[in-house]
């Protein structure tokens, strides 16, 4: 039996040959464009590049200008104000319309196909309708003055204080709806003998969805924070689309000046220095999840 | 005995967990081999590594005396038949058995024939045209044999394929491979949890925990002289009753000593001398305890529970602080609280080391 | 036996002493009032602005400029929409939206097909034929998915550049494959995982390789996922603008970024009826693949969602 000839242990790299082949696109694209792609851009901006990338190291200049410009400033508090509202209000809404939703209602395709079909627009057109729906010489501000109300103001898109109001109705337009798919799933996968419970131990409903369901949901809210909040960092085209920016700069958004520096100011620096500070945004917000969701598990 | 399949200090580890661990195990030409333990034992992972679908971290196993450690599962002269039956869902029962035979590039009349042949065996032939999802699980297992069957293989390879099925198609199908084994005489390891289908089907059986074979013999030396304590409690429903004491002598004689109680080992064929003093275990069966048995060594009991079960009855019985399951005839009745009079057949009984949990 | 199911229904209607009556139906009781009262007034928020969109669209430029933008329009006119179409200004040409149509068809089209195709093969390789060290590929693919674009974009512009086709439709294709790969990895992995593991263990046994399995075996089951995956990639590819804009050239402009040219170009008259047209035109496409899918779509954006 020994005397056979032996057929040793393939060659490591052989192995599994197809597999590896057809992996190449997905190795190339996670080291060289994600990998890759984020640390040239972080490397890069602590350079002086301009119209073309140069390595000409300056250390944190492009940070200081960068948090020296009014317009970073302005577009930074922006994405705060349109963030923590867009949070607040899409779960809000969404777990209301959600828990409306899951009363066994008639209807429930229509409602549910209605909700959600803004999600299907683009940016772009959400941002174009309600830049037209908010046009206060046709738009609602006009409707109401014409049934009477002479005085009536409503003109986001063209005051500068409240601009960033106008974009977050149409954002929340355009997002509850999933924020509502999310949570409804969430509220279906929970088992029909907890709400039999609750009716047999006479808990009213509403005290069994803030004491005993919200909770129970824990994960679901968590993995739909991450998700809105992981779109409101990457928020552009709605504002290209329903205000370009305007009025001035009062809606101006961190996403829009790293395009605009890079492709249209030719000062590449300050954009790789903007897109830098996105990334640090979003790790901030992924990082804690990430630690929550998967390296707890690995301590059991 | 010709050997057919041989495994030699097989081990598999998962990062730190070692899965098996340098495991020997020789399977003789038209041995039915049971593989048998509870899950997570690396009973089925075993039979991967056989089939190909693992790669063993070290070690070897031989197919007809050839190395097939690094060979293609097809090229292993194997056969393999599932749980889930892993029938491909959009074939036909025809196309599922042809498959592999297409994919080796066989001609399309050996195909047929063969195909033909299984039918006849497996009686599918009316089934040929059918998809999976029209045929019942019996049904279904049947084409994962001829799945097997085709390939015209010397070894077949079974995990757990009954485990899916109802009581009684599972007993049926239990005869029928019995039956397909006594007449195509091949090589079958088959993985089961099951210790019915382990004792009823199995030339001889390797009892496996932690990737360790804990014992490997025929159904009979399993099932009346278990080597330790782990077998001796696995095999047998209920389980074997355990009385932990010591050995005692008296008049010369090595007797058991429990809670006070004596029992003689006069018929006990130990393997070693009975030391006084030794820390012990008595393994005896239900059916090996006898009721208000005349003229044996006899002890005061009483019944706590009745379990009447049919053919048997089962009694718990309440004895030096011990509970004891004894099997009795169905006809013999005893309402709780009955005193009796309980005996030993300690031929039949096991004696295990309190330490090491080895047969003594 | 009849007692106890006269028991068990009793008590509800006991006390009108019609022990076997219906239990009373209340189809306007108050609660019911207060659900579909507020469900329609969300149903209308969420429906005005495809409302608006459509009167706004079939009126004329004097009806607008009388009327408020929420009455349905005195004289229906497909004007603005054949404008919209064949002859709408972007500010460099006036030949309407049909050319960022038929530019987004083309981008759209080759690159759900690749991408899908891509991320099935990836998807497949991880779930059942996993080699040393593809999770931490997949990781980090995934880890991406939440990095800004706008973070990777300028490399991805000089690798194009390198390769001559920055501006090109192939370019933006490769991008699109590239930034569809992590939720569509994630999605094929995980359907094929969770198909059973034995029949892939059978089809090994019966000696069928990588490609086999996967041509033969995994794709007529995997139907739904790959419809799943296109609208996901339709609808996704289609409403795209940041990467239409960054990598192609006008002439290749897709369809969103003509649109966002045509009605925010600052020259001439502000035409509100042919804006809506050509907004409605645009989000015609994702609109149709969404009423026509159904339930796949809401699975698609359930399981596309991380992509954000």
């Amino acid at each position: 039996m020994t005397g056979q000839a032996h057929t040793g242990r393939p060659r490591r790299l052989l192995r599994n040959l197809s597999s590896k082949i057809a992996s190449i696109p997905m190795m190339l694209t996670a080291v060289v464009i994600f990998l890759g792609g984020t640390t040239w851009t972080v490397v890069y901006s602590f350079t002086n590049s301009k119209l073309l990338p140069r390595a000409n190291f300056v250390g944190l200049d492009q940070y200081e200008r960068l948090w020296d410009a009014p317009r970073w400033i302005v577009s930074i508090q922006n994405l705060a104000i349109y963030g923590a509202l867009t949070l607040v209000f899409s779960l809000v809404m969404g777990f209301v319309l959600a828990a409306l939703m899951d009363q066994k209602i008639r209807f429930e395709n229509t409602f549910r196909t209605i909700f959600l079909y803004p999600f299907a627009l683009s940016f772009i057109v959400t941002g174009l309708v309600w830049q037209w729906i908010l046009n206060p010489e046709f738009g609602v501000q006009s409707v109401v003055r014409a049934l009477g109300w002479t005085s009536f103001t409503f003109d986001p898109l063209y005051n500068a204080d409240i601009v960033i109001y106008g974009v977050l109705i149409a954002g929340l337009w355009q997002g509850t709806g999933l924020v509502m798919c999310l949570l409804l799933a969430g509220l279906r996968g929970i088992d029909e003998d907890i709400w039999k419970a609750a009716r047999v131990d006479g808990i009213p409903m509403w005290k069994t969805y803030l004491f005993i369901i919200i909770p129970m949901m824990r994960p679901v809210f968590i993995t739909t924070l991450v998700i809105i909040a992981s779109g409101i960092v990457k928020v552009y085209d709605l504002v290209v689309a329903q205000t370009s920016g305007g009025p001035g700069i009062a809606s101006e958004v961190p996403a829009k000046y790293v395009y605009d520096y890079m492709f249209q100011a030719q000062n590449l620096g300050q954009g790789f220095a903007a897109s830098t500070m996105m990334l640090v945004t979003v790790a901030i917000i992924i990082v804690p999840w990430a630690y929550l969701e998967f390296g707890g598990r690995k301590r059991v | 005995m010709q050997k057919s399949v041989s495994i030699k200090d097989l081990s598999l580890s998962f990062g730190a967990v070692n899965v098996l661990e340098n495991l020997n195990l020789d399977i003789g030409d038209g041995e039915f081999l049971v593989l048998l333990g509870s899950s997570g034992c690396g009973k089925s992972t075993l039979l991967n590594c056989i089939a190909g679908l693992l790669e063993p971290t070290g070690g070897q196993i031989f197919i007809k005396n050839k190395n097939v450690t690094w060979e293609e599962p097809k090229d292993r002269g194997i056969g393999m038949v599932f749980q889930s039956y892993a029938l491909y869902p959009q074939m036909t029962v025809e196309k599922n058995l042809s498959f592999g035979l297409q994919v080796a590039k066989m001609p399309r009349p050996e195909i047929d024939k063969r195909i033909a042949r299984a039918a006849e065996i497996l009686q599918i032939g009316p089934l040929l045209k059918r998809k999976p999802s029209e045929l019942s699980g019996g049904q279904r297992q049947r084409v994962a044999i001829g799945r097997a069957l085709v390939r015209d293989v010397d070894v077949f390879l079974f995990d757990e394929p009954l485990s899916n099925l109802d009581a009684k198609l599972r007993s049926e199908l239990r005869v029928e491979i019995k039956r397909l084994h006594q007449s195509l005489r091949n090589t079958m390891i088959y993985v089961t949890h099951d210790q019915i289908e382990a004792l009823t089907l199995a030339d001889r059986i390797a009892i496996m925990k932690s990737g360790v074979i804990q014992q490997l013999a025929d159904p009979n030396t399993i099932y009346n002289a278990p080597r330790n304590m782990f077998v001796a409690g696995f095999i047998g429903s209920p389980s074997m009753n355990f009385l932990r004491g010591e050995i005692a002598g008296r008049d010369g004689h090595p007797v058991f000593v429990t809670n006070g109680v004596e029992f003689a080992l006069d018929g006990y064929g130990a393997s070693e001398a009975l030391q006084p003093g030794r820390k012990v275990v008595l393994g005896v069966r239900p059916e090996h305890v006898a009721v208000n048995a005349e003229g044996a060594e006899t002890h005061q009991a009483t019944v706590d529970i009745e379990e009447p079960m049919g053919a048997d009855n089962l009694l718990w019985l309440k004895h030096a602080g011990h509970t004891l399951s004894v099997r009795v005839g169905g006809a013999r009745r005893f309402a709780p609280g009955t005193a009796v009079k309980l005996s030993f057949d300690m031929g039949l009984a096991s004696l295990f080391d309190a330490g090491t949990e080895e047969r003594i | 036996m009849s007692d106890s199911v006269a028991l068990k229904s009793a008590p509800a209607a006991a006390s009108k002493a019609e022990p076997w009556g219906a239990k009373p139906r209340r189809a306007l009781s108050g609660r019911n009032i207060m659900l579909y009262g507020t469900l329609i007034v969300a149903a209308l928020y969420y429906l005005l602005p495809l409302y608006v969109m459509i009167v706004t669209s079939l009126k004329g430029m004097p009806e607008i400029r009388l009327g408020n933008i929420f009455s349905p329009p005195l004289e229906i006119t497909f004007e603005p929409w054949a404008k919209a179409w064949a002859s709408a200004c972007t500010g460099l040409n006036c030949d309407g939206l049909s050319r960022g149509f038929w530019n987004s068809v083309r981008i759209t089209v080759p690159s759900t097909l690749i991408s899908i195709l891509v991320a099935s093969v990836n998807g497949y390789a991880l779930a059942n034929w996993k080699f040393r060290g593809a999770d931490i590929f997949f990781t980090i693919l995934i880890v991406g998915a939440f990095i800004p674009y706008q973070v990777m974009i300028y490399p991805i512009v000089i690798v194009l550049r390198e390769m001559g086709i920055y501006g090109t439709l192939t370019g933006l294709v490769i991008v699109h494959t590239i930034f569809g790969m992590p939720i569509l990895t994630l999605l094929f992995r995980n359907y094929f995982s969770a198909l059973p593991e034995e029949l892939f263990k059978a089809a090994r046994i019966d000696g069928a390789g990588f490609w086999q399995i996967y041509l033969r075996i995994m794709l007529p089951m995997s139907l739904p996922i790959f419809v799943v995956a296109m609208i996901l990639q339709i609808t996704g590819i289609w409403n795209d603008f940041l990467f239409g804009v960054v990598f192609t050239r006008p002439e290749v402009y897709p369809m969103t970024v003509q649109l966002n040219n045509i009605v925010n170009s600052v020259q001439g008259v502000k035409e509100y009826n042919v804006n809506m047209a050509a907004t409605l035109l645009t989000g015609a496409v994702p609109l149709i693949v969404y009423f026509v899918s159904g339930r796949l779509f809401v699975r698609g954006i359930a399981a596309g969602a991380v992509k954000g």
